[in-house]
């Protein structure tokens, strides 16, 4: 929760419009409960973006738990390996600009979004 | 831990109002369904109002939340209408693909309001029944 309103803070740094703040949080707030659901918990890290002229906010998500076998299958709207209606890992990637997601070489995922100005 | 933030129900006639001033922890969402559906066996209520113009964002947590509300009101024979969704968070929620299936909405309180049956205060209709019951 507290991250929650770290990010909206960030966002509003950034300058973003309130739609886009709007829609990132609730992008880290999905992504945030993936990894506490299905990666086993894990750390999450936000700041401010400066490319040239441009600003953005950015969000990594990072934990040790079994990984996303088949990714495109996972943001696929409605499959879920848990109980959720899954719509939440391809609704964040359509809330936010930029969308990554990656093996984490220790195990477990990394995603990272970010959203620009 | 239990006791702290629990969103508080307001009984009017045959209708409960919420109102969700801030942003949910899940243990607050999960309690609040349970407190709905304890007060409306208690009080046999007919309507569920609940105002979200509190709320800065809807996630599928939250989202699922509303439409579980409704789903246990509705078993309970009576409605729910969700009243006050900010336009950036309708935004938010048709992006992110939730459809809260099976929840009513409305613009405004007074519009949520005339969707449900009436709030009438009713006094004791027992004793009504029996005075007007004789020849
Ligand atoms: N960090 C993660 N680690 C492992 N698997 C993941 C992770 N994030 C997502 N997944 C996988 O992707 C699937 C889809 O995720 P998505 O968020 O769309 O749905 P959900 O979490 O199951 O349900 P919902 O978010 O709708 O409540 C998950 O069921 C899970 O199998
Ligand atoms: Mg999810």
């Amino acid at each position: 929760m507290r991250a929650r309103h770290r990010v909206r803070e960030l966002a509003q740094q950034a300058g973003l419009r309130l739609v886009d703040q709007t829609k990132f949080v609730t992008a880290v707030s999905e992504l945030a409960r993936n990894t506490i659901i299905h990666g086993g918990g894990g750390r999450l890290r936000a700041g401010l973006l400066l490319d040239g002229a441009r600003q953005g906010v950015y969000a990594t998500f990072e934990d040790d738990g079994p990984g996303i076998p088949d990714v495109q299958m996972a943001l696929t709207d409605g499959f879920s390996t848990g109980t959720g209606l899954g719509l939440g890992f391809g609704g964040a990637r359509r809330l936010v600009n930029d969308f990554d997601v990656r093996d984490n070489p220790t195990g477990g995922t990394i995603v990272r979004v970010a959203t620009w100005r | 831990m239990d006791r702290v933030n629990r969103i508080p129900i307001l009984k009017l006639g045959h209708l409960l109002l919420v109102s969700i001033q801030v942003d949910m922890h899940d243990r607050m969402a999960l309690a609040l369904q349970e407190d709905l559906a304890e007060r409306i066996a208690e009080t046999g209520a007919r309507g569920v109002l609940i105002d979200i113009s509190g709320l800065e964002f809807i996630d599928s947590f939250i989202g699922r939340m509303l439409s579980d509300i409704a789903g246990i009101a509705r078993v309970l024979d009576a409605d729910t209408v969700v009243v006050g969704m900010r336009p950036v968070v309708a935004i938010t929620l048709v992006d992110l693909g939730l459809t809260l299936p099976g929840v009513r909405t409305a613009l405004t309180v007074e519009r949520g309001m005339a969707m449900l049956p009436a709030p009438t205060v009713d006094e004791d209709p027992g004793d009504e029944e029996a005075e007007t019951a004789g020849p």
